[in-house]
């Protein structure tokens, strides 16, 4: 019962700020914080830099708050048509004076589009489009802004008709929330910036490797290495990635990890674990360069290993329980 | 008194009826998985010996051929069967059986047969050596086929199960089986030919013979104690192990781990010299609040304060809490990936959590040739782009090239409608080394 009590207050106050949140003044123009955005970069405030770039056209993509390749290339166009001293890709100070003053940016919107998992874009001119509302095809070709190019101390921009219309926060606020009490957890959506992992936004992964390949090696080192010190997970990564190379061994992730008696945890169904984090951990490093093995292809432990033929094998080093080796 | 006790009789019999047909049930769904288990090694395996066959086949037609224009394709098919043959093996348990001289002869196979597909026969036909090493390459193959053909009557005339043997590898028992005698006769004498591959560059080409040599004094395990704690600032409380790496090492090396009450690291440091050439420190993150960029700022500081001053940032990416930087060799405008260093920055606090840079010290010392010059410009190269890539950068750049050699290159950077690619354009005669697709984000599945 007085859980029940507390959850009903917990929700009765997240409703009660959303609702203050939702009239509160709409503020476009103090975006941003203060870093400089570059490559690879993600967050809150790349999702804005998408947003406003694709207000005016230089960003086609999905805003998914990932700094790649093609938000790269819109803000390097952006930089240019501009003309703004450097075209490098940095978002710095400049740069984010220059898109403040050229467009607008309504952050509780896009947090809610993000939220739900929508497919949605932010354009200024044909306004925002998120799949229930039918209508035009966002407007194609890179690099048109609707605006000639500016000098620095750029004229400030008047807004563009039509966006205003559409799609003010405080209608998009579903009504008669408050009356939803009884224990279904009505959707309120979080007004903290969102974690990683929310529906429509995007990770960075290394090239070449999927989260899931990521998720099946953090799975085998788990099950492997559960108990050696954090650079031997690191090693048993390394000698999963090492196999792909080697061509004596398969060429994928899960053909070196299921190859039959490859991997004893794999054998007797440890694998199937959920992996900690600091599996997935070791996972990464291993793949984003470091390599404790040695540049190793085989493990074991020599307190069970059973095969003679693997003590013949040169060795490298030894990690906790682990002696690697080629 | 009669009664209770026939009531005991028949709930005791209703049990142990029940009793059989849950263990009958139990046993039969056992066998079905064991039997399936079993079917799949028996493919694989009688694939395999199919596999060689056909390749034996196949090496036999093409010695026989004439005409470049069928040799091609022949080629392009070994090269496809030999990576069938090689999947097949990798589904066998024979992780624990010699068996890797086999692989490495199917890989032979394999890796001539893609080299000779992909160049122009007309103009460049089979030399007498490489004529050579493919007569070689068939008598190997014969013996191979005609052991595993033998392995293979044997399992079906004796009907030998592929479970019984995994369960004897597993199980380390005593070795007297046919298949696994039938095997290791197969090994040997795919040892026999182990000689010939280095003579035709057929084995990954190991660059230069030229030693990876270090500055400095030796270090003794003391030495390493000292630099470790010197360099992680660490006090006389910290936990430390040093250790030193055995005979498979690319050069001698001192591992060093410690832990002190929030940190748990791990450094390599060479015996020669004593450089920390890469290391992990892990604790547990705070939420990131330095940005991306600063924490490049402090990787590079560090590697200017290490004398890595000649590198150039090629790539930057963020993981949640973690930024990681690659840096490349870079000298006389030219980049050199092979030379690369990964710099590990926590995005808590901005403090460096990892460095490796064990491919820059082994690639730049066993350089043996330096002397990359450019004959063509940069607008001759980009003719050699596809016409509808949008150029947008382009930089010279070393690489190593699919048959491990490093060429001097041309990268482009550009842009097909939303898509990005890099392209690396040979700087000598304008061929298209290699073309990626350049991706970084995924969505999140969830």
């Amino acid at each position: 019962m007085r859980r029940k009590h507390q959850i009903s207050k917990i929700i009765m106050i997240l409703t009660l700020c959303v609702g203050i949140v939702a009239f509160l003044p709409e503020e476009t123009s103090e975006g941003f914080s203060e870093q400089v955005i570059q490559k690879g970069a993600t967050g809150d405030d790349v999702v804005e830099l998408q947003s406003r770039l694709q207000y005016i056209g230089f960003y086609n993509g999905r805003i998914d708050g990932v700094y790649g390749w093609e938000t790269y290339w819109a803000v390097r166009n952006f930089q240019e048509e501009f003309g703004l001293r450097e075209v490098d890709g940095l978002v710095g100070d400049h740069t984010k004076d220059m898109l403040i003053r050229a467009t607008e940016y309504d952050e509780q919107w896009i947090r809610e589009q993000l939220n739900q998992g929508r497919d949605f874009t932010h354009y200024g001119e044909q306004g925002r489009q998120a799949p229930d509302d039918s209508g035009t095809q966002p407007p194609s070709g890179e690099g048109a802004p609707s605006q000639p190019p500016a000098e620095e101390g750029a004229p400030e921009q008047a807004p563009q008709p039509g966006q205003d219309e559409q799609a003010d926060p405080g209608e998009q606020q579903p009504e008669g929330q408050e009356g939803t009490f009884d224990g279904d957890v009505p959707e309120v959506p979080e007004q903290e910036e969102a974690p990683e992992g929310e529906q429509g936004e995007a990770v960075n992964v290394p090239g070449g490797f999927s989260q899931n390949d990521i998720q099946l090696m953090a799975q085998a080192v788990y099950a492997e290495g559960r108990g050696e010190p954090y650079n031997g997970q690191v090693a048993i990564a390394g000698v999963i990635l090492n196999r792909i190379e080697d061509p004596e061994f398969p060429d994928t992730i899960s053909g070196i990890i299921f190859e039959p008696l490859a991997f004893e945890a794999v054998d007797d169904g440890q694998i199937y674990m959920e992996p900690n984090e600091q599996a997935r951990e070791a996972v990464m490093d291993a793949i984003n360069g470091w390599d404790p093995s040695g540049g190793a292809t085989y493990y074991f432990n020599p307190d069970t290993a059973t095969s003679d033929w693997i003590w013949s094998r040169p060795q490298i080093k030894r990690i906790g329980k682990h002696i690697f080796m080629n | 008194m009669g009664a209770v006790r026939w009531i005991i009789y028949v709930v005791l019999l209703v049990g142990m009826i029940g009793a059989l047909v849950w263990g009958y049930q139990e046993q039969q769904e056992k066998n079905a998985v064991l039997i399936k288990a079993e079917n799949n090694y028996q493919r694989a395996f009688h694939d395999l010996s199919y596999r060689v066959d056909t390749l034996n086949e196949k090496i036999d037609t093409v010695l026989a051929m004439n005409a470049p224009d069928n040799v091609s394709p022949q080629m392009t098919d070994i090269w496809k069967i030999t990576s069938e043959a090689k999947a097949d093996v990798s589904q066998l348990p024979l992780t624990l059986v010699p068996f890797n001289k086999t692989e490495q002869f199917l890989n032979n196979i394999g890796e001539f047969a893609y080299r000779v597909s992909i160049r122009g026969l007309d103009d460049d036909p089979l030399s007498d050596d490489e004529l050579n090493t493919l007569s070689q390459l068939q008598d190997q193959s014969n013996e191979i086929r005609r052991d595993l053909r033998t392995i293979q009557h044997e399992v079906l005339s004796e009907g030998v199960r592929w479970m019984d043997v995994e369960v004897m590898l597993a199980t380390n028992e005593p070795r007297e089986d046919s298949i696994i005698n039938g095997l290791q006769t197969v090994e040997r004498n795919a040892e026999s030919y182990d000689t010939f591959d280095d003579s035709v560059g057929l084995s990954s080409a190991e660059r230069g013979d030229k030693e990876i040599e270090i500055d400095g004094e030796e270090q003794t395990e003391e030495d390493i104690r000292e630099i470790i704690r010197d360099y992680f600032e660490l006090d006389q409380q910290a936990e430390l192990v040093v250790t030193e790496t055995g005979e498979g090492s690319v050069i001698p090396m001192y591992n060093a781990s410690f832990d002190t009450e929030d940190l748990h690291g791990y450094a390599e440091i060479t015996r020669q010299g004593g450089h920390v050439l890469s290391y992990l420190l892990s604790r547990d993150l705070d939420e990131a609040n330095v940005s991306l960029h600063d924490g490049m700022n402090e990787a590079q500081q560090l590697l200017e304060d290490l004398d890595f001053d000649d590198v150039k940032m090629v790539e930057s990416i963020q993981y949640d809490k973690v930024g990681v930087y690659e840096f490349v060799h870079e000298q006389d405008d030219i980049l050199y990936y092979p030379d690369s260093i990964q710099v590990k920055v926590a995005l808590d606090e901005g403090d460096i959590i990892g460095l490796t840079a064990k491919d820059y010290v082994f690639n730049e010392q066993t350089r043996t040739d330096r002397e990359f010059e450019a004959t063509l410009s940069e607008e001759e190269a980009t003719e050699h782009v596809n016409q509808s890539l949008e150029v947008r950068e382009q930089r010279l750049a070393v690489i190593e090239n699919d048959l491990g050699e490093e060429v001097l290159t041309y990268e482009i950077l550009g842009t097909i409608d939303s898509t990005t690619y890099r392209v690396f354009i040979n700087a000598d005669d304008g061929f298209e080394e290699r073309v990626e697709r350049l991706k970084q984000s995924e969505e999140v599945y969830s």
